[in-house]
């Protein structure tokens, strides 16, 4: 099966999964996810445009991302792990794969200018990066809070040649630079595409975003079977946004006996009230375009989020993550800050490989898993992105400058 | 009254009524009563009652700022009814304009009945098409309230088309587009809109965004049957009661300056 190749999981026309999705954006934006929606229409069935996709992904992105087994890292999961690595791919995460999938649609467009919102700084690194090679103007909005706690991705997008903008508003983090990169998308609408970074967002975006990430869950799905010869028992991935959860999630979602695990982030613990987990405690609401789970208080006011991952700290999901739980068909759950952060130590560790923070809230859900599963288990988990980026939060967090010891 | 008498009245007088806009709770609830009953009693046809939201992705940063302050001074949504309420035991005409998420949370149903129990007129829904709007369509039919929905310069002639059929008292024009806030000039697309929209409909049309003096109120009459003005209400709430009855009564002037639209 293709990454384009329509799904019995795709949504209705407008946009619907089940209940969820549709569009809830202002009516001045409607013309544009028309155009975009109907680009991607004809795009996806393009020879060309698929073409030009996958030369990019294998020229530039450096695909196929490996799949590696994690022994070591597996004797404190109690069962077998192998990651599927997504942090090997040129500029150092998943994002990339959606990124290159939009920049494309975007010269299709005749659009000459991009707009992104980025939480982590991958999104936003990946987007100027794809700007860059394919000349197009970038301009980044991110959360004040965030441009500090991932100040070396600002000095990489300026480098890239980008226009880092922080947001002052609300919570100064993911929710507010979404907020203020659709301002500007309202007022600039004419030669401006929204390169929005995560499967939300008013449809066509979490359609899209999610076939770009297809590819993930396709290689890791020959993959595995040419590795273990067999299906895991399991596929895990940290969800924020949900890009991807969802890219992997596709690749398996046919195979019934496959468990589709999103972990989500629980900051300080879902008691605290200081946490991000949506789908785990979230109630139906509207957010950023589409009708998903989000967190919200008793008045339909959006709720902050907490989480020590700026790539997850964020109220809302995309809206099929929504419908997959409804259906029961994708299960969701929460670890905390320090569950991620004890993961991200290990698996350094243990294994040699630094993960992103993101990612390590998946190796924390694969390490409550594991043991459930026995030694015979096995599980595929996305390691989204890597660690370099997060290397400040670590120096703090576990006291390195200091002589600590993670 | 309904929102239609609103018009009608001002049709009859060959001019273009004016709205004035203000978040409920700014600056705080009992000073949101004390000055939309001031830009009543200084020439507003019609106040839109803001609902302060978390998350307003068509606010500029007057209209932000004005929320955020509301929101942390504890607003809460039962406080909308009761600024809804004050303005129309005054005598005065309210809708209400509000983001969507926190009508689907308090229940589409529920938020429509307390609206007109409060004596709203209707309600502006910025975040909501009418392709969405199945639960809404049903709840202001069953409590009596009009839909403004909103045509935007991108909209296609379908969309107008449809988006005024699903309308009812007056189809919100957006000047220009962008988010809310004061501007210096009316922009060139607002006349093209109207025209546009009156080829499908003979609904009244408002056209808001950007909107601050009493002569861009009169270029505004001279083509529509509504002046919509926000950001400059929330700025003059700033200031105090004093700027905010100045502002009206030079935005009324305005509206009867210019012979009426049609
Ligand atoms: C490495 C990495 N993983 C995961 C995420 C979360 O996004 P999503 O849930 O869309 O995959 C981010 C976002 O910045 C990220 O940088």
């Amino acid at each position: 099966m293709g990454q384009f190749t329509p799904t019995p999981h795709d949504p209705d026309a407008r946009g619907h999964f089940g209940p969820w999705g549709g569009r809830f954006v202002p009516e001045a934006l409607i013309a544009a996810v028309d155009e975009l929606a109907a680009e991607y229409d004809k795009a996806r069935i393009d020879p060309e445009f698929v073409n030009e996709f996958k030369r990019l992904l294998k020229d530039f992105a450096g695909r196929p991302s490996l799949l590696t087994e994690a022994p070591k890292f597996a004797e404190h999961a109690g069962t077998r792990v192998f990651l599927k690595r997504e942090d090997l791919n040129h500029t150092g995460s998943h994002k990339i794969n959606n990124v290159l999938g939009q920049a494309l649609l975007t010269k299709r467009m005749g659009k000459k200018r991009v707009i992104a919102e980025t939480g982590a700084g991958q999104h936003g690194v990946a987007t100027a990066t794809a700007c860059a090679l394919l000349g197009l103007d970038c301009v980044v909005y991110m959360g004040e809070v965030d441009t500090e706690r991932q100040a070396l991705n600002v000095a990489r997008m300026r480098l890239l040649g980008a226009e880092v903008i922080p947001v002052k508003s609300g919570s100064r983090t993911l929710k507010d630079a979404i907020n203020e990169a659709l301002r500007d998308w309202v007022t600039n609408v004419d030669d401006t595409h929204y390169l929005l970074g995560t499967a939300a967002g008013p449809h066509p975006f979490p359609l899209l975003v999610r076939d770009f990430h297809r590819v993930i869950g396709i290689e890791a799905r020959e993959q595995i079977l040419e590795k273990a010869g067999r299906l895991p028992d399991a596929v895990v991935a940290c969800v924020g946004g949900g890009s991807n959860a969802i890219g992997i999630f596709h690749g398996f979602i046919d195979d019934a006996d496959v468990r589709l695990v999103g972990v989500e982030p629980g900051g300080s613990g879902l008691d605290s009230g200081r946490h991000g987990a949506t789908l785990t405690v979230g109630t139906p609401g509207s957010l950023h375009g589409a009708m998903s789970y989000v967190m919200q208080d008793e008045d339909g006011q959006i709720t902050e989020a907490h989480s020590i991952s700026a790539g997850l700290d964020y109220p809302g999901v995309g809206p099929e993550h929504s419908h997959l739980k409804d259906i029961g068909r994708a299960e969701y759950f929460a670890v905390t800050d320090a569950e991620a952060m004890e993961a991200f130590a290990l698996l350094s560790r243990t294994e040699g490989i630094i993960p992103a923070i993101e990612s390590s809230h998946a190796l924390a859900g694969a390490l409550k898993l594991g043991p459930s599963l026995g030694p015979d288990g096995l599980l595929v988990v996305n390691l989204s992105g890597r660690g370099d980026k997060d290397m400040d939060t670590a120096v703090e967090y576990f006291g390195l400058a200091d002589g600590g010891q993670a | 009254m309904s929102l239609a008498d609103v018009f009608a009245t001002a049709r009859a007088e060959s001019r273009a009524a004016l709205i004035g806009y203000l978040p409920a709770g700014y600056p705080s609830v009992s000073g949101s009563k004390d000055h939309l009953r001031s830009m009543i009693e200084s020439g507003c046809d019609l106040v839109e009652v803001g609902l302060p939201f978390s998350d307003p992705v068509m606010d500029g940063p007057t209209i932000q700022a004005a929320a955020e302050q509301a929101l942390s001074a504890g607003f809460r949504v039962r406080d909308l009814f009761d600024v809804v309420a004050s303005v129309a035991d005054a005598g005065g005409r309210a809708v209400v304009m509000t983001y969507w998420n926190p009508v689907l949370r308090y229940g589409v149903d529920a938020f429509a009945r307390d609206l007109a129990a409060a004596g709203g007129l209707g309600m502006i829904t910025p975040d909501l098409v009418p392709d969405e709007a199945d639960d809404w369509m049903a709840a202001s039919e069953a409590h009596g309230l009009d839909r403004t929905f909103l045509v935007a310069p991108s909209s296609t002639e379908e969309r107008i088309a449809m988006t005024a059929r699903a309308s009812s008292g007056f189809l919100y024009a957006t000047a220009v587009m962008g988010v809310t806030g004061a501007r210096d000039v009316v922009a060139s697309t607002a006349p093209e809109l109207v025209a546009r929209v009156r080829e499908h409909t003979s609904i009244p049309v408002g056209v808001g965004l950007g909107v601050r003096s009493g002569a861009q109120a009169a270029e505004i009459a001279g083509f529509a049957d509504g002046v919509i003005v926000g950001s400059a209400f929330v700025s003059a709430a700033a200031e105090g009661d004093g700027a905010v009855r100045a502002l009206a009564a030079d935005l009324a002037k305005g509206v009867r300056s210019a012979p009426a639209a049609v």
